[in-house]
């Protein structure tokens, strides 16, 4: 191991290394990061939701997005899998229906870095008891 | 190739891997590669989560969910269901005894909510086998900057003011402590870090070392730099060999980064650390007795003055620590001493950690503001009392410490509370107890404890403890009087005053406390020759109900020493005197003929 000989040295190792535990500290306070939750229960991943969260885990990372990608359970929006919510901090929380790979890309492009909204939002039905 | 995924955490603390915590770790690395999943899915071993009650812990990043008691076999299940499907394995979830239904997010735990996390703050949250991630999570941040941007006075000014007090039990000013040591000018001095844990029921140096052992190496660093040292010491009780390794491949680990060692940093400061192991004695927690173990000297304290800070570890100037007080050091450097002071009360600043043990639901390592009360520690977080029993009282600072009850419920723990109640904060075990434990008996056993642990070398310790223990016993055993318990109290007073070292001057705490809490008790024991816990066993008397007895011979056939009589079909009849109340008869009587009384 080359040894660390100065403050900024160290400063330096730690931002490169800081990505490896980024999803940690991000999983510690959701709410600061956008977070996008895919619906993967049997009916989206029928359609197809794999293929949309393993987008979306690569493309934040790539486009340097700090966001948070996980998997949850049905949303009940069976007739428009794979559905994807969005979380982006400070707003309301918006579902997106019929999302495939071209439409990852439109939400990430437009809605979370630019805060557009898009066709085929599913108006929200329901509250949320853990909000 | 891009980052994980998910991350998994597996504990890997001494209580999770004894229940097989890190095959669940290698198998769950082979199955993960069988499925062409490893690049997908890290698995990391981290220290302890806290909630030792249900280990082993895994948790599944980045959706915080929290499994519980995971065995070996469960691994493939977890792969499957959480992460090729997405779907939590409902069976693994913890479930609040309280409320009865699953928690599917670690956030939502009542254990977790109150927590705040400064000392354990890298606990569960890195691998601490690697460096890296330590350095990834702000580590030796603190002392690069102490090294770059503060002298060594500007330093200890920084811990005086973050109002740090000793979290080994005695609370003293830690800025204060390294001021004295940095004032006594020497060639050499030294750093020592006390981790000769010996409370029974308290393991939170050992997570700490365990979790996050670099923390401390690097608030040792700093220490180093503010008092002129160039060496460090840890002092760490050989019954903790997973600490042990741990510390090892830290400091060998350190080394090779140059964080250890010759010019750290490029700033010409030299500091290097060394373990010296110690035989597991409770006075070698004491800082004197701790010294000259080291120097190879029987473990035995000596008069104060001098302090180890004008004359310490070969005579030289010696600050020594706790494990937990180092462990906070580099989060007050980096977040400033106002962000350390504005938590807590006015005068016990920042967290204390503790560990629950006796009969609470969530046995296990907490860490909370100062302030915070009982009733929350107790009841929100320890989720209450096992079996829905009753609270009956909570011994803090272990066998130093005393014991108390429920009208203390709602005191805000902290140093000077504690011992305005009694008892003290000790190095935070918190030993709680229910409506079944018999006070004398409990008084009992922390006495067995110290004079078991005496070191000998004073008679008021030695002499004083031994009679106080044969005292209690005597009480036990059905034979005390009601001078027996003013003797209690005149003896602990006195041992209290006269004896050389902090555990001569503890040791009657329990005793003096449960005797003022729970004077009924033993005037019971004494008075009426009972014990309503139906601990003691002399005072218990097995007795058959003559109504209730059909004669079936169970109880005379089941007893080890014949001392039940009686024909076919009539009552039966216990023998008292030959009777050793071993329970036998009343376990096998399917009447419910046989009472305790």
């Amino acid at each position: 191991m080359a040894k660390v000989k100065t403050l900024a040295d160290l400063r330096k190792m730690k931002s490169e290394l800081q990505s490896k535990i980024q999803l940690r500290e991000n999983a510690e306070n959701p709410e600061s990061v956008v977070q996008i939750r895919v619906g993967m229960a049997t009916s989206g991943i029928a359609s197809g939701a794999k293929e949309v969260y393993h987008y979306f885990t690569e493309e934040m990372a790539k486009r340097n997005i700090n966001g948070l990608t996980t998997q949850v359970g049905d949303m009940g929006y069976c007739y428009a899998e794979p559905t994807v919510e969005v979380l982006v901090p400070g707003k309301d929380p918006i579902v997106f229906g019929y999302v495939d790979v071209k439409k990852a890309d439109q939400i990430i492009e437009k809605y979370i870095k630019q805060g557009e909204l898009l066709d085929g939002i599913i108006p929200p039905n329901y509250q949320n008891i853990n909000e | 190739m891009s980052e994980y995924k998910m991350h998994m955490m597996v504990c890997g603390g001494t209580g999770c891997r004894a229940s097989e915590s890190d095959t669940i770790v290698e198998k769950m690395k082979k199955e993960l590669e069988y499925r062409n999943l490893d690049e997908d899915v890290q698995v990391v071993i981290t220290g302890c989560f806290g909630f030792c009650e249900k280990g082993p812990i895994v948790k599944m990043l980045p959706d915080n969910t929290f499994y519980t008691e995971v065995k070996p076999d469960n691994v493939t299940e977890i792969i499957d269901e959480h992460i090729i499907k997405g779907r939590k394995v409902q069976s693994l979830l913890y479930v609040d005894p309280n409320k009865g239904q699953a928690e599917p997010d670690s956030k939502h735990m009542d254990f977790y909510k109150k927590q705040i996390r400064i000392a354990l703050r890298n606990c569960g949250f890195i691998n601490p086998e690697v460096v890296d991630e330590y350095i990834a999570a702000d580590g030796y941040e603190a002392l690069g900057k102490v090294l770059a941007d503060y002298t060594p006075e500007q330093t200890i000014d920084i811990i005086k003011q973050s109002g740090l007090r000793g979290r080994g039990g005695g609370g003293f000013p830690t800025g204060l402590k390294w001021q004295f040591a940095a004032q006594n000018e020497a060639d050499k001095k030294y750093v020592v870090c006390n981790a000769d844990e010996g409370d029974p029921g308290a393991f939170m140096d050992r997570s700490i070392l365990e979790g996050d052992p670099h923390s401390v190496l690097e608030a040792m660093a700093i220490c180093g730099y503010t008092m002129g040292s160039d060496e460090g010491i840890i002092y760490i009780r050989a019954e903790y060999p997973l600490a042990i390794e741990r510390l090892h491949i830290a400091i060998k680990q350190a080394r090779e980064y140059g964080l250890l060692g010759k010019n750290i940093l490029g700033t010409g400061f030299d500091f290097d650390i060394t373990l010296r192991y110690g035989a597991g004695a409770f006075v070698c927690g004491e800082e004197t007795a701790l010294i000259h173990s080291m120097e190879g000297l029987r473990g035995e304290p000596t008069v104060k003055p001098p302090f180890p800070a004008e004359s310490g570890y070969n005579g030289k100037p010696t600050n020594v620590n706790n494990v937990e007080t180092f462990a906070n050091i580099p989060a007050i450097i980096l977040k400033g001493a106002e962000w350390f002071s504005a938590i807590g009360t006015e005068k016990s600043k920042g967290t204390k950690v503790f560990a629950l043990a006796g009969k609470i639901n969530n046995v296990g390592l907490i860490e909370v503001p100062m302030g915070t009360t009982l009733r929350e520690v107790i009841f929100e977080i320890g989720g209450g009392i096992k079996d829905g029993k009753k609270f009956k009282a909570v011994q803090t600072g272990g066998p130093s410490g005393g014991c108390l009850t429920e009208k203390h419920l709602d005191t805000p723990i902290d140093f000077d509370n504690l011992l305005a109640a009694g008892s003290m904060m000790g190095s935070g075990g918190m030993i709680v107890m229910d409506e079944d434990d018999c006070m004398v008996a409990m008084a009992k056993f922390y006495l067995e404890f110290t004079v078991e642990e005496s070191c000998g070398k004073c008679a008021p310790c030695r002499i004083g403890n031994k009679r106080l223990h044969e005292t209690l016993d005597k009480i036990t055993e059905g034979k005390g009087t009601l001078h027996d318990l003013e003797l209690l109290k005149n003896m602990s007073n006195v041992i209290k005053d006269t004896s050389l070292c902090g555990l001569g001057q503890t040791s009657p705490n329990p005793v003096l406390s449960m005797l003022e809490h729970f004077y009924d008790e033993f005037l019971g024991h004494v008075s009426d020759h009972k014990c309503e816990a139906g601990q003691c066993k002399s005072l218990l008397k097995y007795n058959i109900i003559e109504e209730e007895c059909v004669g079936c011979t169970a109880c005379a056939r089941v007893c080890p020493v014949g001392c039940i009589s009686g024909e076919k079909k009539e009552v039966h009849i216990i023998d008292q005197s030959i009777c050793i109340k071993c329970g036998a008869c009343m376990d096998k009587c399917k009447f419910n003929a046989i009472e305790l009384i």
